[in-house]
């Protein structure tokens, strides 16, 4: 496996403002392996969420270079998938037609597409919402559909972007575990953000710790514990106090 | 919940204004506190229906008028449709047109009578013209801030999952402006039938429900006047229920009943 499956280079990000421009991204230099769980954890207004905008192709760098699997990132593409903090949905689609959506262009049969959906909502657990609108869900429920829109069409990279921040703590920790499960079994690389330094360490290979003002890597600090994890094992405290320190520095 | 909806169903209260309002009007004319000739009786209106009714004259200038409100409904709320659409889709098009549209839509429908009368004449297309005209502007300014509204969030899941830009015509921009939209022709509709009646004041006499309240008002026969006006009053109950009929089906994603 590749160790720079996914890797950034110097990227550099400003955005012009009133007086000036604003400058949120500094020399971000990073390397993600194949099949890699990184999270990301940083205060708010630090850049996460620009971060994760330049990943998905919704934002341009202003320096720098962005590569998956060796293409240079370019605008959006169906090869990464991303999970935003509100889900999102259409409102207007079915459950089953908004993941679908996802496959619009693919070249599989319709069958074929009906059947990978409802693949995927049985990932998540909401085979029998197949038929549901959006707004008969609860904020987990419509997340968990969110993640299997991100997911149906195999993405090479899987981005979530505080997937989990508006939801209550019972729900978090539900889903914190369920995303767990689903990485192992589809493999895919996963890129998280969050401001919630235990769901960083609890899920991550590696946590990316970013310092605001323009945003940079701070330091990147190596989860060495096999999945599946539990979440009160000491070295994740250990790690988790380890990192609060950090924040506490700056 | 459904206790609720049983009291809705039942509940006839809504009721007891009209018919004591119909009895004060039987009140009034039998013991003649008015002059029956210019306020006639239920029982007199009811006969002037019922006479038109077996004639047949009542169904034939209802057709008439309902013709001429749909025809001049389709025809305006198609080309208000396409026209909204076109300038909430091509900003170069809102930048061209917008300007125009915005300055002539200030322009009351009945101010267009002279000119209209001047480019199609008095007869039946210078009232479809009228009446699509009062319909074209709340579906086109309906439809163009509908489309415009499409949240930025949803455009960029589409731009996300790679949907072309039909794609995103018909699973993003539309559907976001279908409720727009539907209030739009909602309203058209309603403008269409003010219009329909309109049209047969202002233009030349043809078969039609405004007509015969014309004649009836020429004759002084007021009991054609007014069953003309009941007439009226219930196509536009009809048609107002049918919209909002065919309007909550097909926004049925708005307000589901939850699990
Ligand atoms: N399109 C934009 N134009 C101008 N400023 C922006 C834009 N997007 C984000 N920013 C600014 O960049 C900074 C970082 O934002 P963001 O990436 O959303 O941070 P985070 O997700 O870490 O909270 C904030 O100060 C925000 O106001
Ligand atoms: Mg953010």
């Amino acid at each position: 496996m590749r160790s720079d499956f996914l890797s950034l280079r110097q990227v550099d990000k400003r955005f012009p403002v009133e007086d000036g421009e604003l400058h949120v991204l500094d020399d971000i230099s990073l390397n993600i392996r194949q099949g890699e769980f990184i999270s990301i954890v940083g205060g708010s207004g630090c850049g996460k969420s620009t971060l994760l905008r330049l990943l998905v192709g919704l934002e341009q760098a202003s320096g720098g270079s962005l590569q998956l699997d060796g293409a240079p990132i370019e605008g959006t593409d169906p090869e990464r998938g991303i999970v935003f903090q509100d889900h999102r949905l259409y409102p207007w689609l079915t459950v089953e037609d908004n993941v679908l959506l996802a496959l619009l262009n693919s070249p599989l049969s319709k069958a074929e597409r009906l059947q990978r959906v409802h693949e995927h909502l049985r990932l998540v657990g909401l085979e029998a919402f197949a038929r549901a609108w959006p707004a008969q869900l609860s904020g987990g429920m419509s997340q968990r559909v969110a993640i299997a829109r991100g997911l149906v069409n195999r993405p090479k990279i899987l981005l979530l972007d505080e997937p989990f921040g508006a939801l209550d703590a019972l729900t978090r920790a539900q889903l914190q575990e369920e995303l767990a499960r689903i990485w192992l079994a589809e493999g895919i690389t996963t890129v998280l953000v969050t401001h919630d330094v235990d769901e960083a360490v609890f899920l991550g290979d590696r946590v990316v710790v970013m310092q605001p003002r323009p945003g940079k890597i701070g330091r990147i600090v190596e989860v060495d514990l096999p999945h599946p994890r539990h979440r009160d094992h000491p070295r994740l405290h250990e790690l988790r106090s380890d990192i609060l320190r950090d924040f506490a520095r700056h | 919940m459904p206790a609720q909806h049983l009291k809705k169903r039942f509940d006839l209260r809504g009721w007891v204004v009209p018919l004591g309002l119909l009895a004060l009007w039987w009140l009034a004319t039998a013991a003649e506190w008015v002059d029956t000739r210019l306020v006639a009786s239920p029982v007199a209106v009811a006969e002037a229906a019922w006479q038109a009714a077996i004639s047949g004259e009542l169904w034939q200038n209802l057709a008439a008028s309902l013709q001429r409100n749909l025809t001049g409904f389709a025809l305006g709320a198609s080309l208000g449709l396409a026209c909204g659409c076109l300038l909430g889709l091509s900003r170069l098009a809102e930048r061209l047109v917008g300007p125009t549209f915005h300055t002539l839509k200030q322009i009351a429908p009945f101010a267009w009578i002279p000119l209209l009368s001047a480019w199609f004449g008095f007869g039946e297309a210078a009232k479809v013209a009228f009446i699509s005209l009062a319909v074209f502007y709340p579906v086109a300014l309906n439809s163009f801030e509908g489309i415009r509204a499409t949240r930025r969030e949803l455009y960029e899941v589409a731009q996300v999952l790679g949907l072309t830009s039909t794609q995103r015509l018909f699973k993003l921009l539309l559907p976001s402006a279908a409720p727009a939209i539907f209030a739009g022709l909602h309203l058209g509709l309603i403008y269409a039938w003010l219009t329909t009646l309109g049209a047969e004041y202002f233009f030349s006499a043809a078969p039609g429900i405004g007509n015969t309240m014309i004649d009836g008002r020429e004759h002084f026969a007021m009991d054609q006047v007014i069953y003309g006006l009941v007439v009226v009053g219930c196509v536009g109950i009809v048609l107002n229920h049918l919209a909002g009929w065919i309007e909550k089906r097909a926004l049925a994603w708005r307000e589901p009943h939850h699990h």
